[in-house]
Parts: C-alpha cells; sequence; structure tokens
C-alpha cells in the first residue's frame, strides 16, 4: 500500500511495539502531528520543552526496558534534545529521537530553523541517521530501533526532512536487520569464563562491582544465584542501584565517592574484583593508581571499549552480563562447596567491622531543622511497601538518596549519573509514570535541579500523572556549597539560589498540590498526606541548609582516604552559627557567612 | 610508538566526520588519515598514521570497531607491510638549479610532472624516509609549495618463514 513519509513513520512505530511518543511540534513535522492526530496508539505526550521530553523518554526507557520514543522539530526542537541525548549515552538508555529537519533541498541554505542535526548530535548519539529518501525510511527506523536495543544501549537520532515525510511510497516494514559493521557479542568466551570462575574459588577477599550494564540486561536473578552461591560482598555503582536487594545480607550498598565506608573499604581490600556492566568511572575508583591495588580484575562488559579503558583487567570477559553470568553460574553450580562461608569468614569479619565503624548514619534532634537525610529515610519508611520507583536529580540529595532509599527491586532507580545533569529527576518520575499509571513514583529532587525543568508540571497536569516530588529544599546548590565548604575556604561563589519560588503556590498555579515541611515532626504528616492525593504533589521540605554528604573520597582521592564528618574547621563554624541567628530558607545566608 | 591502522568503513556520507570526530572528541593523536574507494563500491579504504602507548591504541582501535560503520579495523604495524606516500613539491628552478633539480629528482627515482621557466613540481613516491631525504635535499633551491597525500599502507602477504627468519629486520624487508 502506497503511503506517504509520515504515515509510514507511525506505521513503523506502531511495528515497533511503541506505546508512548513524548514530544512537541514544530514547522516540518506537521505532516507528522497531523498523522498521530488520528492515532490513539502510539499516544502523543505532548511536553513543555524538548529537554522534558528526553528526559521523560529516558525515564520511561530505564522503568520498563524499552525504548524510549522522542519526536521534536527541527532547529531548537533538536538543540533542545542534546543534553538528554548527551545524558542517554553516556548512561546508555535506549532511546529513539526522531527530529524534523528542512526539506533536503533546502539543507545547508541556513533555512528557517534549520541546525545541523546529525553533526550537532554525532558525538552524543550512538549512531544517527539523515533519511534522505522517503524509500529508506522504514528501514532506517527498524535499524534505528535495533541499534538503540542492542549491544550497549544507547540514543539513536532519525533526522526525517519535511519532503520525506510528505512524499509517497510502498510501505514495507522490514522483518530483519543486517549491518555488517555492527555485530554485538553476547555469549562470553567460554575459556575466559573457565578462568574466571577458577579466579573467583580460589579468591578470599573477592567482591563484586555492578554497574548499571547489569540493569539493562536484566541480569537480576543471575546476579542473585552468583552472590548467593559464592558468598561474595555486593558493591552497587549509582546506576546499578536496584540491581541487587539493598537489603539482602550480602549487599554493602553503593561505592565510590559517596559511597558507605564498608563498601569502599571492602574494595580497596579485596584480592578479586568481578566487575559487571560497569566501567570504573572516576566517580568510582577514585585515584586510580591507589584502586584496589591488590585485586585481581574480571571484568564482564558488552562494550570492549569499557574494558582495559581505565584499569589493567586480569580476566576480561565481552559479552552480556545475563549471558555470562549464567554460563559463570553453571560452572560455580557444580565446582562451589559447601565451605564457602567458611572460607570467607574472616573476610566478612573483617567488613562486619567495617560496617560497624562507620555505618550510614544521621542525627535528627528534634528543634532542629530537618535533616536531609531524616526526610529520605522516612520518605523510604513510609513508602517501602508499595515498591515506588524513585527519580531524582543531581546534587547533594541524590546521594542522600542512594544512601538513605534502600531499593530491592531493579528499574525503580532512575537517576543521571553520567552527565548529571539537574533537571533530570522531575520529567524521568513523569516518563516512569506514564508507563506505570498505577504504581507510586516518588521524585526526590534538589531545589536548584527542579527550577530547571519546573515547566513540567503542565505535563504532569494534562497526563494526570500524580507523581510526589519530594523538593530537598536548602536554598542552595547544596554540593557546589559543600566543595565550597571543604575545598574553597566556605566561599560560597553562586551556590546560593537566593530568591526561590513558593513551591506550594507553584504548584498551586499549575492545579497540582503543595505541601510543606519545615520541622522534623512534620515530615510523617506530609508524605502520608501526599500518598491520598491521586495528583502531582509537590512537598516542599525545608531542610537545614548547611547539612554536607558523607563519606566523601575527594576528587582524585584513594577509596580508603574518606573524609566521614564535617572537618573541624565547620564544626566550629557550626556551633558558633547555632548560637547566632539561624538564616531561613531562601535567605542569603551565604552572604552573611561569607 | 606510531601505529598504521588500516579501516575498511561504509562507502556513505559523514563516515569521515564521524572517524575524525572520534579522535578529537577523545584526543587521539592523527598525524595522516587517507581515504579513497576500495575494489567494492559500497566501501571505502582508509589508513590512519597515529601515536600512542599500547592502551591508547588499544582504546583507539576498539573505539574504532565500535562506529557502526566501520567494517575492519587492522593494526598494521603488528605485521610486516608496506606503507607509501606520495608528495607534489613545487621548487623554484632557475639556472643551474634546474639542472641540479633534475639530478636530485632522478636520483630519487621521482618525475617532474609540471615545468615552468622559474619551477619544476615534482612528484614523488615512497617511504617516510625517502620522503624527508629528498625534501632536506630540495629545500636549498627553494621550495615554494608542498603537498603530502599522507600514508597509505597494506599488509604483505605472507612470506615463507625461512626467509622471515633471516631477515627479522622488517626495514631491510621493506626496502627490497
Amino acid at each position: 500500500m502506497k503511503m506517504n513519509g509520515a504515515q509510514i513513520f507511525v506505521e513503523s512505530l506502531k511495528k515497533e511495539g511503541v506505546k508512548v511518543i513524548f514530544g512537541l511540534p514544530g514547522g516540518v513535522v506537521l505532516k507528522i502531528f497531523d498523522v498521530l492526530y488520528d492515532y490513539k496508539d502510539p499516544a502523543l505526550v505532548l511536553t513543555r520543552h524538548e529537554q522534558g521530553a528526553m528526559h521523560m523518554a529516558e525515564g520511561y526507557a530505564k522503568a520498563t526496558g524499552k525504548p524510549g520514543v522522542v519526536l521534536v522539530t527541527s532547529g531548537p526542537g533538536m538543540t533542545n534534545t542534546v543534553t538528554g541525548l548527551a545524558d542517554a549515552y553516556m548512561d546508555s538508555v535506549p532511546l529513539v529521537v526522531f527530529t524534523g529537519q528542512v526539506s533536503t533541498n533546502l539543507i545547508g541554505n541556513d533555512a528557517f530553523q534549520e541546525a545541523d542535526n546529525v553533526g550537532i548530535s554525532r558525538p552524543c548519539t550512538k549512531y544517527n541517521y539523515l533519511v534522505k529518501d522517503v524509500n529508506d525510511l522504514a528501514q532506517t527506523i527498524k535499524e534505528a530501533f535495533y541499534i538503540a536495543t542492542t549491544g550497549r544501549p544507547g540514543p539513536v537520532l532519525v533526522d526525517i526532512p519535511k519532503d520525506v515525510s510528505m512524499n509517497q511510497t510502498e510501505f514495507n516494514y522490514p522483518e530483519k536487520v543486517y549491518i555488517r559493521g555492527y555485530n554485538p557479542t553476547y555469549e562470553g568466551h567460554k575459556w575466559q569464563i573457565k578462568q574466571a570462575a577458577d579466579a573467583i574459588l580460589k579468591a578470599r577477599r573477592p567482591i563484586i562491582y555492578v554497574g548499571g550494564g547489569t540493569v539493562f540486561s536484566n541480569a537480576f536473578e543471575e546476579l542473585r544465584e552468583f552472590a548467593d552461591l559464592t558468598q561474595i560482598p555486593v558493591d552497587m555503582t549509582l546506576m546499578a542501584l536496584g540491581s541487587f536487594p539493598a537489603t539482602h545480607p550480602l549487599s554493602l550498598g553503593m561505592l565510590g565517592m559517596h559511597g558507605s565506608y564498608a563498601s569502599n573499604m571492602t574494595i580497596h581490600h579485596s584480592d578479586l574484583i568481578v566487575a559487571m556492566g560497569s566501567r570504573f568511572d572516576d566517580r568510582v575508583t577514585g585515584k586510580v593508581s591507589e584502586f584496589a591495588p591488590h585485586a585481581k580484575i574480571i571484568h564482564i562488559d558488552i562494550d570492549p571499549t569499557s574494558i582495559q579503558k581505565i584499569m589493567d583487567v586480569h580476566i576480561p570477559i565481552v559479552g552480556d552480563v545475563k549471558c555470562v553470568l549464567r554460563e559463570l553460574n553453571q560452572h560455580l553450580r557444580t565446582s562451589v562447596n559447601g565451605q564457602r562461608k567458611e572460607e570467607l569468614k574472616p573476610w566478612w569479619n573483617q567488613i562486619g567491622e567495617w560496617q560497624r565503624k562507620h555505618p550510614l548514619t544521621y542525627t535528627q534532634e528534634k528543634n532542629q531543622k530537618i535533616k536531609p537525610q531524616y526526610m529520605i529515610d522516612r520518605l523510604y519508611q513510609l513508602t517501602k511497601d508499595q515498591n515506588p520507583i524513585v527519580a531524582t536529580d543531581v546534587g547533594q540529595h541524590q546521594m542522600w538518596a542512594a544512601q538513605h532509599f534502600k531499593l530491592d527491586h531493579p528499574r525503580t532507580w532512575l537517576t543521571s549519573g553520567g552527565l548529571g545533569t539537574m533537571g533530570f529527576g522531575f520529567p524521568a518520575a513523569l516518563g516512569a509514570q506514564r508507563a506505570f499509571p498505577g504504581r507510586l513514583v516518588l521524585g526526590i529532587v534538589g531545589d536548584g535541579s527542579f527550577q530547571m525543568n519546573l515547566q513540567e508540571l503542565a505535563t504532569a497536569m494534562d497526563h494526570h500523572l500524580p507523581v510526589k516530588i519530594a523538593i530537598v529544599n536548602n536554598g542552595y546548590h547544596g554540593m557546589v556549597r559543600q566543595w565550597q565548604d571543604l575545598f574553597y575556604n566556605s566561599r560560597y561563589s553562586a551556590s546560593c539560589l537566593g530568591n526561590c519560588p513558593d513551591y506550594v503556590k507553584l504548584a498551586d498555579a499549575y492545579g497540582a498540590i503543595g505541601l510543606r515541611a519545615t520541622k522534623p515532626e512534620e515530615v510523617d504528616v506530609v508524605i502520608k498526606e501526599s500518598l491520598k492525593i491521586d495528583k502531582p504533589v509537590l512537598i516542599d521540605f525545608q531542610v537545614d541548609p548547611m547539612e554536607n554528604c558523607y563519606p566523601m573520597i575527594p576528587a582524585g582521592g584513594a577509596n580508603n582516604e574518606m573524609i566521614l564528618e564535617n572537618p573541624p574547621e565547620l564544626q566550629n563554624k557550626e556551633k558558633e552559627k547555632t548560637g547566632a541567628k539561624k538564616a531561613g530558607n531562601g535567605e542569603k545566608e551565604g552572604v552573611l557567612t561569607a | 610508538m606510531e601505529h598504521i591502522i588500516s579501516v575498511m568503513v561504509e562507502n556513505k556520507f559523514g563516515v569521515l566526520s564521524r572517524v575524525a570526530g572520534l579522535f578529537s572528541g577523545r584526543g587521539f593523536n592523527i598525524e595522516s588519515l587517507s581515504v579513497g574507494p576500495s575494489m567494492d563500491p559500497t566501501v571505502s579504504m582508509m589508513t590512519l598514521v597515529t601515536r600512542g602507548d599500547d592502551r591508547i591504541v588499544e582504546q583507539i582501535i576498539k573505539q574504532l570497531n565500535k562506529l557502526i560503520d566501520v567494517i575492519k579495523v587492522v593494526d598494521l604495524t603488528e605485521g610486516a607491510f608496506v606503507a607509501r606516500e606520495t608528495v607534489l613539491i613545487k621548487i623554484n628552478a632557475k639556472g643551474e638549479d634546474r639542472a641540479e633539480a633534475l639530478r636530485i629528482t632522478d636520483i630519487f627515482r621521482a618525475r617532474v610532472i609540471d615545468s615552468t621557466p622559474a619551477t619544476y613540481t615534482i612528484e614523488v613516491t615512497g617511504d617516510t624516509n625517502k620522503i624527508d631525504a629528498i625534501i632536506n635535499l630540495l629545500r636549498p633551491l627553494g621550495i615554494k609549495d608542498l603537498i603530502r597525500t599522507g600514508r597509505i599502507a597494506i599488509a604483505r602477504e605472507e612470506i615463507k618463514a625461512a626467509v622471515q627468519e633471516k631477515s627479522p629486520d622488517k626495514k631491510r624487508l621493506e626496502l627490497k
């Protein structure tokens, strides 16, 4: 049957099983939007900004495991997606992003709303296409979904000129794709896996270091079995949270810059690291030359470039984490003996000591301001039975959430790791809520971050997405202020947010519900209240603005050199201040103390 | 260490920018890059000359392989190979210099491909040593303009083991 490009586009998405498109219209994509007007499936979620659409699609993809789909117009429509593309590329999120382009005869003429979409997106996509002929459209879409979702997933951009969406051709959706330069390896090398199994059984101070690739590979059961069989402690990266239950006795929680004392000490003193779907990011390794100095490394990753990039790896295994673990478990099932617990007892005793020495704690006094850790802990305690999906922005609140919100289920943690994109959390929460209308979706966001994409409150209302957004409001770019405290002599250059909106009124202006807690005893009350409301809720938690996030490994430090609390000079400053007038939220406290 | 890498790529628009962008984006060194069609019209061949320690070169090869339009990557430096470069050199050539220029051209088995009363344009093909040598000899005459293709290279067909053992020096092999 003959169809125009716009119809081919929509029918192709149907063939790919796409249920939702996040996007915003504009001149050159009008034909596509016109066709979409007649379809209920796929449904369109109109966002208020293209960046919002990108993070929603990321949230959708992370929560479901299916590719997120975005449709925007040319020029500014496309350039607004760049942050989302870079974010998805860093965190390996499968997205297919369709951008409009000016008609093929105008390309290169500096036409209205023209941008070199393929050129701009090249370094922040896994692959990108400019479709020059409507006859190539269906094949290109098929390839785009294939590339985005296979191997190490990532964003793929498809640029569709206006005339391509109007021109007609016969619609045949290809069944199969073959790209000769793209053949990701799934099954690991058998001999290497055997070597790994032997090394694992010989090690006496082993550690499993799990990264986000484990989530994309859906290797949860395999990881669980692997850990149970071998009794090896599990460290997770920020991206991996949820892939292994945080409350499991073998879990040591998150490692790295703000990881737990025990997890960092364990990896530092280990004799064998079993890394999977992780890439030895600088936030994990700290000073590379001093990272786990006694450890042999087994590295399982589907992306060969991740292996041997940062660290020397002793047993590299290129392959999908799920496939490799399945094979590895098979070896271990027969060779592991009942002595595992006994063999690793000294190691676990040592780890227990570390855990007892510096557990993740906080103190919440009654008359004090709300401690952000307390508020996140309460949010966790009061919602954990509902198995919520948690989205965060980037900064102190993100690290506190990673430390205190204990996730036991995969695909419940939506955060921007590699790129560190402030403004990610709220739209990501909306994307996840769109995928799972019945589930509880929480956003734990900073007041600085939230203001970067708050326009999506309108989208939340339009599409009835009843997310609960907890704003950890400290009136600062908190992590920036913390670094200034620690490394810049507390000179708060541009970290104080000054004039901030009244978030309760803001919610009200959009027709959402706003709540506020300023004292510790109000925390439970507002959380419980928010859970009863079937609407988007913004909760303004006015927390202690000077609280710092620990433990912390200073950038470039080794993993056994953690800062565990405020250094003495900051503690003294704090004491002085408690006597003096307490500055409220939004007041220019930074100016007073600087 | 210098590495010459042969890259087989899809013959599509934008492929060159993907390869070049990879090098600039990741801070890899690129000394020369030459591209041309191959026997198969859907495939182009690139020869890349780069420098780096083992880890960097391993990353370069892996990252090249990761590009979807890259079909095959071979580090020619790992085995025996021949590399050649062509240079066009325009020199001042007046009076006695004209004879000197022709002598040099002859010694290097180069060719004069264009001539005016005051200049010669010389074409020379060879390995880097040869090119450098002729440039050095021509320099006193006054080089007006010079353009190099960048190296292209190809792996040698396997030579009988005995021959390889007798002449472990790859450079000597290459000169034959």
